[in-house]
């Protein structure tokens, strides 16, 4: 039985360490001071020899940020003031020659990334196999170090490299489309990311490509105190199509770390985007201390129509996670689909959810939510379903359903739906359970041992989100989601 | 006094406050000073809400501000005209059974009937109850609103004259249904009251109410009136307490009613509130388990149109293991009207075995119609069952189709299936007498709808 031999996997995954990716790489950095000002924001667009627009977009957001008040009314999160000045904005690998292929590499990063089991290296020299069919953009800290697939991607004309590197090389692209979905003014941690965003990933696919590999990139969070700040912009023009990976594991650390990350998609007439995320960052101790705070600005735009979008998340990992990945359904018969799994042990905290602003005619969009609460947690599910009076005939379907493991955790549904159209069809069903103890017995009966069973079990709750990742990520979240849950039970 | 400056939005209130406070009823009670003092206060510091509040983020009180509402006059003249028989009632029964009438929050004894009503129920007026026996009040009036720190509840406590005191004895049960009937006499004045009523149900006790709020134009010119409504509600341990509300007020009214619950082990409370007035209309119900084997349903049916607000708040707090909770909530709205639906469950840490079910469904019946659903579960308790439900839509074509293939005008399938979703909304009503005769209102209401067509 597979999923027996899954669940002798996890086991022995769970007996290895509380956090297998916890370790930190020795390298020497190069940072910007501590703190934050207009100087910092000049350092890094110097550091990254960017044209003066992008500078003075940096510095309109910075200045715009100052003018702004962290929001701590809302979200079902608690946690210190954060010190934005007793942070470092900039760290970036020493060698900063780009490399001119894997052996240049820093061999302690290429170690670091065999440890997350990273197939950094390109998999067709080095068996011949055909199946390996994903290119890494691999972001170590701020500085993308390399870049494979290039070649194969460059011939159909699909652009994916670093956002500082687009700046340079595609300016047009950057200036047209950056900015357009989350606009620098958009919320304080946007805005903060506008100024002081240091790398992240450029996809462009041009029209009526079908992208013959999945885009992938793993965010590693490595220096102490390095708030990272991510930017990433995939633009899928007419009739493309994409799948985008985003994977993060992040070394263990004792102080909160920051991230606040921001991702724009933007979809044109009969493309499709398919976003998935793996997010099993540092969540702190047992009793919440450290962890990373994951503060991100996820948004799509279906401008053109029949566009699609479909966010994939599971979120495992940080301190607080705040983050609703959102779809704008401007173009008529766009969709829109969102499947997150949320889980949280501890100390965790998560609010998260999506929002689906239906503009456009005809449009669908779909929300499938499993959260799972267990240890001293809190997991909040918050969403917006919004019909716009010209959005005749949208439809949605969400469902949030949340399981509890243990009586000092916290599950929350806080969803918000506004219909200005009588032709759209809303319809909303949240239900919150336990693992049944019958359930639990069935499993024990046959052998299973209590964390087995557990395992199981709410590998199955999660099922039908976890089958809509594609494989390379599938495997790796089901044992995520058991590892997460580890000494819940018993 | 508070140096900070007055809210504009508060200022009117406060200078009634200033002018009328030494002529309230209960002026000698210094505990009733209290609470009124505590009221204003809490009143000053927030003034209206605005939708930045949260819980308001879905109704916004704008155009009550702006208008300069009065204290009622005495309305007694102008209301000769009415009889008791002539005043509509919800029950078949209506004229002949129990009942008090208040007009502009104010108990009109000449239209109320309190005969009847076996031994061991009081039921009488606040301004009565504060004159005569404050003792029947004191230390239960506020009791539970004043954990409720809310501008408008504040307010209705600093400026509170009148309202119902309906305090039955443990083990008693009144048969007959008791009608509670607020009438807004609107005249060329725009009025503002704030009616304030307690109602204990003692141990093992039964009791139903049923409120009428309705509106009636004294005079030529329909001015606005403001029902500021708070109701303080206690059920024993083992009681039941059958509690429903028809709200039509006319369409130049503003009613924000506020019924706070808190229901002992075994206790059964059942309100429904079948709502077609007002221009705004908030209701809004706290309900707080106070012990195991509570059972608390909250339901309603609302049918709007034109201009009009019909916001429905509940907040359903599970404090106590092994209780059950159920809401629904259905409404159809028209026009360029918008309905509002928040609903929220708490489940308090160790309040296992809780049972809670919420749906809500709203068809919208034009283009311009809008409706804001926002149902919330938060949860601290891992062995329970938790769900809630949301649709929103239009009339099925499919079913259309099928009615009118056999034969049905389209207005008159329309009605019909309006009706029917609307009608299992009023299946919720526990109390067989009064379910019959909310589901014949609205028929009426429908009739009324599609005669109007």
């Amino acid at each position: 039985m597979p999923a027996v031999n899954e669940t002798i996997d996890t086991v022995r995954d769970v007996t290895e360490g509380a956090y297998k990716w916890g370790f930190v790489t020795d390298i020497d950095m190069e940072t910007a001071p501590k703190g934050l000002n207009e100087d910092t924001v000049r350092f890094i667009s110097a550091k990254k020899n960017e044209p003066e627009w992008m500078l003075e977009w940096r510095l309109k957001a910075f200045r715009h940020w100052l003018t702004m008040e962290e929001p701590h009314h809302w979200a079902r999160l608690s946690y210190p003031p954060i010190d934005y000045q007793d942070a470092y904005y900039y760290a970036a690998p020493k060698s900063a020659q780009k490399p001119k292929s894997l052996d240049e590499v820093d061999p302690e990063l290429l170690k670091t990334y065999a440890k997350l089991g990273i197939p950094l290296r390109e998999q067709e020299i080095l068996a011949g196999v055909e199946s390996s069919n994903i290119a890494v953009d691999a972001v170590f800290d701020s500085v993308s170090v390399a870049t494979t697939f290039r070649k194969k991607l460059n011939e159909i004309g699909v652009i994916f490299c670093s956002i500082s590197e687009a700046v340079q090389e595609h300016p047009e692209l950057i200036r047209e489309y950056m900015g357009s979905v989350v606009p620098y003014s958009d919320n304080y941690f946007a805005t903060l990311n506008s100024a002081v965003f240091t790398d992240g990933s450029f996809v462009y696919i041009p029209k009526g490509v079908k992208c013959p590999m999945e885009l992938s990139t793993y965010f590693r969070i490595n220096a102490a105190n390095t708030g990272q700040f991510e930017r990433t912009l995939i633009i899928a023009d007419a009739g493309s199509q994409v799948s985008y990976l985003e994977g993060c594991t992040a070394p263990k650390r004792d102080e909160n770390q920051l991230h606040a990350a921001v991702v724009e998609l933007v979809v044109l007439d009969d493309a499709s985007i398919k976003y998935s995320t793996v997010q099993n960052w540092y969540p702190g101790d047992a009793e919440g201390r450290g962890g990373i705070y994951n503060f991100v600005t996820k948004r799509a735009a279906c401008r053109g129509k029949n566009a699609k979008v479909s966010w994939t998340q599971v979120e495992t990992g940080s301190a607080i996670t705040w983050k609703y990945p959102s779809c704008i359904l401007q173009g008529d018969g766009s969709v829109g689909e969102f499947y997150s799994v949320a889980i949280t042990n501890n100390r965790q905290q998560a609010d998260t959810g999506t929002k689906m602003i239906h503009i456009g005619k005809n449009t669908r969009s779909t929300i499938v939510s499993k959260g799972i609460s267990a240890g001293r947690s809190d997991n909040t599910y918050r969403g917006l379903v919004k019909i716009m009076p010209k959005a005749d005939g949208a439809r949605n379907h969400t469902q949030c359903d949340s399981l509890l493991i243990g009586d000092q955790c916290g599950a929350h549904t806080v969803p918000y739906i506004e219909n200005r159209n009588r032709t759209a069809s809303v319809e909303h069903e949240a239900t919150t359970a336990k693992v049944s103890e019958d359930q639990l017995f069935y499993c024990r009966q046959r052998g299973l041992s209590e964390e087995d069973a557990l395992g199981l079990i709410v590998n199955g709750f999660v099922k039908q989100v976890l089958q809509e990742l594609p494989m390379e990520f599938a495997v790796e979240a089901q044992k995520l989601v058991a590892i997460s849950l580890e000494g819940s039970v018993g | 006094m508070t140096a900070v400056p007055n809210l504009p939005s508060a200022e009117p209130y406060l200078r009634q406050w200033t002018e009328r406070r030494a002529g309230l009823p209960g002026g000698g009670l210094a505990w009733l000073a209290h609470q009124r003092e505590t009221g204003i206060e809490r009143f000053r510091a927030k003034g209206v809400p605005t939708p930045r509040t949260e819980a308001w983020k879905y109704t916004n009180l704008r155009a009550l501000e702006r208008i300069a509402f009065q204290p009622p006059a005495a309305n007694e003249a102008a209301l000769a005209f009415v009889s008791p028989s002539a005043l509509p009632s919800v029950l078949p029964d209506g004229a002949a059974a129990v009942r008090l009438v208040f007009v502009d929050g104010r108990l009109h004894a000449g239209l109320s009937r309190t005969e009847g009503l076996p031994a061991g129920v009081r039921l009488l007026g606040l301004a009565d109850a504060l004159a005569r026996e404050p003792g029947l009040v004191e230390g239960r009036l506020g009791r539970i609103a004043s954990d409720l720190v809310e501008p408008l509840v504040g307010l209705n406590s600093a400026l509170a004259e009148d309202g119902l005191v309906l305090l039955v004895d443990d083990g008693v049960a009144v048969a007959a249904p008791i009608e509670v009937v607020h009438l807004s006499a609107t005249g060329d004045r725009a009025v503002a009251y704030h009616p304030r009523s307690l109602i204990a149900v003692g141990k093992g006790a039964l009791v139903t109410l049923v409120e009428h709020h309705l509106g009636i134009a004294v005079g030529p010119a329909a001015g606005a009136t403001f029902a500021n409504h708070v109701t303080e509600i206690e059920v024993g341990a083992g009681a039941t307490f059958h509690h429903y509300k028809v709200q039509r007020e006319g369409q130049g009214a503003f009613h924000v009613a506020r019924t706070l619950v808190r229901i002992a082990a075994d206790g059964h409370y059942d309100n429904f509130a079948l709502t077609s007035g007002a221009r705004i209309s908030r209701n809004e119900i706290h309900a707080r388990l106070d012990g195991t084997g509570v059972m608390c349903r909250l339901n309603g049916a609302y049918l709007i149109g034109g201009n009009q607000h019909a916001d429905t708040t509940t907040f359903i707090d599970h404090a106590s293991p092994e209780c059950g909770s159920r809401e629904v909530y259905k409404g159809a709205i028209d026009g360029d009207a918008r309905a509002v639906f928040q609903g929220k469950i708490l489940v308090r840490r160790g309040a296992q075995k809780t049972d809670g079910y919420q749906i809500n469904n709203a068809l919208l019946l034009s283009d311009a119609a809008e409706i804001d659903s926002k149902p919330e579960l938060e949860i601290y308790a891992d062995d329970v069952k938790c769900s809630h439900g949301a649709t929103v839509g239009e009339l099925d074509a499919a079913q259309l189709f099928y009615l009118r293939a056999r034969g049905l005008p389209l207005e008159q399938a329309r009605a019909l299936l309006i009706g029917a979703f609307l009608h299992e909304a009023v299946d919720e009503v526990q109390h067989e007498a009064v379910r019959d005769a909310f589901h014949a209102m609205l028929d009426g209401w429908l009739a009324a709808r599609e005669a109007s067509a």
